[in-house]
């Protein structure tokens, strides 16, 4: 298979006539960079077709594309404020209707909860509900606690498991009733530490954090 | 689902329903099923906002549900349904020739909500048509009511799936999510309403900032009485809608091949056939030349002879678009629906050749597509081209994928001295390519469109806000003088560019339609084609 490699002349194994070109030829200049990206083209397009239902269909097509944005199923982006509040603005305010859709033909899951006022004081069943998801983590970090304490380490692994998979499946029950409010407020709690003083009853004071050590070179007693 | 389609679906998600609805639309398209949670957690937004998304979603029909074990519910997007709203203009427009303006308001209410139901329906379309009427003149519900019947009988709309009535005998908790069902039978049954009424103008003193109480306290007032036909809800059928496109483009192609006479005889059979054939056949039930010299348009005074003669000769055109399938009643013929989509996508490749790289090139092509497989030499002889061109357009073509490579070894070690290379064209791959094109080039007009709107942004508000201004000193009584002044805010050249800019947004906008026309023909041929396989 090696053939006449480096005796003679090199030979080519098909027709090269069949490619194109012939033994001598000069070929283009090898191209070093991306083709263009908007190249000239030979043929121009041919022209739109016009007629009346063409114009009736187009003024359709843009008249959609305003009625659209005025239906209430487009959800906009809230918009950051405006430095200026133009005059204009008031008269070219769209006033979209609410629209409600038919809960029987959607899960059960896309129905809204009704969200409890922030800051209000936590009714029986709001106690009850995050109890349970606070009472969760706490269970299962109290778990943890004893476990660790007992040192039996298989045991405290299947427990886990167990405590994991129960509280996955709590859950999902809960995810019904959990609501996106109640998440935050959720974190907040989590963020918060786990004990009996409400932070906003601790005042720091005033001067607290204010008066920062601008010269390091006196010593803090 | 390429990347392409992906990309133009994102486009118009975004144009008709907002940024939030389109993040959630993309990802479900990406990822395929998904439950709730998974995709709030993966787009990083609000699960309240992922709930609005998804209702507004399946209310359009664009995204399905399902439920999974362990009581999951699952969220799938409909890629397809999403490509179809590119062609909304064109429904509403059919429905407009077919049944006046009744019609076309019934199919742009179906479409923009989504579904409704037919009360809904009918009060709305009745409101909208007494606004255009003249004063005092209002128009009935009946009326629209009829017409909503006959688009019904016609299949142009169609019942959606029923909530299925669960026995509640168990204590079990109801399901996740309802499962919906629909009878073949009850797909086109319009509930017997008797709705009395007219439709309602809306007074010109409602529109400023008393419409927004105004509306609220309609709509408590409208929810207290009670719906006769709740729970049916009513939505666009649109593979009947491309069923009659289909229609429109083999009547067309028939006229164009031959005589005006041959198409309306084309266009008597298929009306014939329209709901006795499901719309992926690939033959039309057969008729007999009796049947349809019967069911000729009224008009028209052809005698039986010159119907035979113009039947024997549709059915011996090469295109094949009719074929005879039996001597019985005069002759038995069918229409091809699966040749005549096949014949209509081989024209697209070839005008598209043609326009591409020039007429010599359109020959090569169609003496390939004629020949199946030829050899380099035979394509020069044949096509009487001198070689180094013939060559360089093959090339060319081969190239942008519309002619492919078909090897022949005469050995088994595949020499290339020793192998045929033939070229040939491949209709059903190379629709799909140029299928895949018309989806980048919609997708590159729409951003060219939004990108045009974006930069006379400025512009176009300045003009929007002395329309405003305008019209409010019209309605509290102005000057001529004064509105003069205002309107000689927007200086020439700034006119001047505006006119450029609804110029450009028009040639922008058509395009898109027309590209869309092309991309119906291939989508139907490569449907037909799959269902064939």
């Amino acid at each position: 298979m090696a053939g006449n490699r480096g005796r003679g002349r090199a030979a080519y194994t098909f027709n090269i006539e069949a490619v194109g070109f012939s033994r001598g030829d000069k070929l283009p200049d090898v191209v070093l960079k991306p083709p263009p990206l908007f190249p000239d083209t030979d043929y121009k397009p041919v022209p739109l077709k016009t007629g009346e239902s063409e114009e009736y269909i187009l003024a359709l097509k843009q008249e959609l594309r305003e009625t659209v944005k005025r239906m209430p199923y487009f959800m906009e982006t809230p918009e950051e404020k405006q430095d200026i509040e133009r005059y204009s603005k008031r008269y070219m305010k769209v006033y979209k209707e609410e629209w409600i859709p038919d809960w029987r033909r959607l899960p059960r899951e896309m129905m809204p909860r009704k969200k409890c006022k922030k800051g209000s004081k936590p009714t029986k069943m709001k106690d009850t509900d995050k109890g349970t998801s606070l009472t969760n983590t706490a269970d299962v970090l109290k778990k943890i606690e004893e476990l660790e304490k007992k040192g039996d380490g298989e045991k405290s692994d299947e427990e886990n498991e167990e405590t994991e998979g129960s509280k996955e499946k709590n859950k999902e029950d809960e995810d019904d009733e959990d609501d996106a409010a109640e998440q935050e407020e959720y974190d907040e709690e989590e963020q918060e530490e786990e004990n009996d003083y409400i932070n906003s009853y601790f005042d720091n004071g005033d001067d607290f954090g204010v008066d920062s050590d601008d010269n390091m070179d006196e010593a803090t007693y | 689902m390429t990347q392409a389609e992906i990309k133009l679906c994102s486009l118009l998600l975004q144009e008709h329903f907002g940024e939030i609805v389109e993040k959630i639309g993309v990802h479900l398209i990406r990822t395929g099923c998904q439950p709730l949670r998974v995709i709030a957690h993966d787009t990083e937004t609000s699960l309240d906002q992922v709930k609005k998304a998804l209702c507004v979603l399946i209310q359009h029909n664009l995204v399905i549900y399902q439920v999974h074990k362990r009581g999951v519910v699952e969220y799938e997007a409909q890629c397809s349904r999403m490509l179809r709203m590119l062609r909304y203009p064109r429904y509403i427009y059919t429905a407009k020739t077919l049944y006046n303006d009744t019609g076309e308001l019934i199919v742009e209410e179906l479409l923009l909500n989504g579904k409704m139901t037919m009360s809904a329906v009918v009060k709305k379309v009745a409101d909208r048509l007494t606004e255009t009427m003249e004063d005092g003149k209002t128009m009935d519900y009946t009326e629209v009511s009829n017409t909503f019947v006959r688009l019904a009988d016609t299949h142009f709309v169609q019942r959606c799936p029923i909530v299925s009535a669960t026995e509640t005998a168990e204590p079990t908790p109801p399901p996740p999510a309802p499962t919906l069902v629909i009878n073949e039978k009850d797909m086109y049954l319009v509930p017997k309403l008797s709705l009395i009424g007219k439709g309602k103008r809306r007074r010109s003193s409602d529109e400023d900032a008393a419409g927004e109480p105004k509306a609220k306290r309609a709509k408590h007032i409208e929810s207290k009485e009670p719906i006769p036909d709740d729970g049916i809800y009513w939505q666009a059928n649109l593979d009947r809608f491309h069923q009659h496109f289909r229609d429109q483009a083999i009547v067309s192609a028939v006229a164009n091949r031959m005589d005006q006479t041959s198409s309306e005889i084309v266009r008597t059979m298929l009306r014939m056939s329209e709901i006795t054939t499901p719309s992926c056949a690939p033959f039309t039930h057969p008729l007999s030349s009796n049947e349809i010299f019967r069911s000729l348009p009224v008009g028209y005074n052809v005698s039986k002879q010159v119907l035979d003669q113009y039947l024997t000769l549709l059915a011996d055109d090469p295109l094949e678009f009719v074929g005879k399938s039996g001597d019985s009643g005069g002759g038995m013929y069918v229409i091809n629906l699966h040749k005549a989509l096949a014949s209509l996508a081989t024209a697209t490749l070839e005008s598209v050749v043609q326009e591409r790289f020039g007429s010599r090139c359109a020959r090569i092509f169609r003496l390939v597509l004629q020949k199946k497989h030829l050899e380099q030499k035979q394509v020069e002889d044949f096509a009487m081209i001198p070689a180094k061109e013939a060559k360089d357009m093959l090339y060319k073509m081969l190239s942008e994928n519309f002619i492919s490579l078909q090897e022949i070894p005469k050995t088994p070690d595949h020499a290339p001295s020793r192998t045929f290379y033939l070229y040939t064209v491949t209709v059903l791959s190379a629709a799909r390519m140029l299928l895949h094109r018309c989806y980048k080039s919609i997708a590159n007009l729409i951003e060219r469109r939004q990108f045009e709107t974006k930069e006379n942004k400025r512009l176009l508000d300045k003009s929007q806000r002395i329309e405003a201004i305008i019209a409010s000193m019209q309605a509290t009584g102005a000057e001529e003088t004064q509105l003069q002044e205002i309107e000689e805010m927007i200086t020439a050249p700034e006119r001047q560019q505006l006119e450029t800019l609804k110029r450009n947004v028009n040639k922008l906008d058509a395009s898109e339609i027309q590209v869309d026309e092309t991309i119906f023909l291939l989508e139907s041929y490569i449907e037909s084609t799959m269902k064939r396989l």
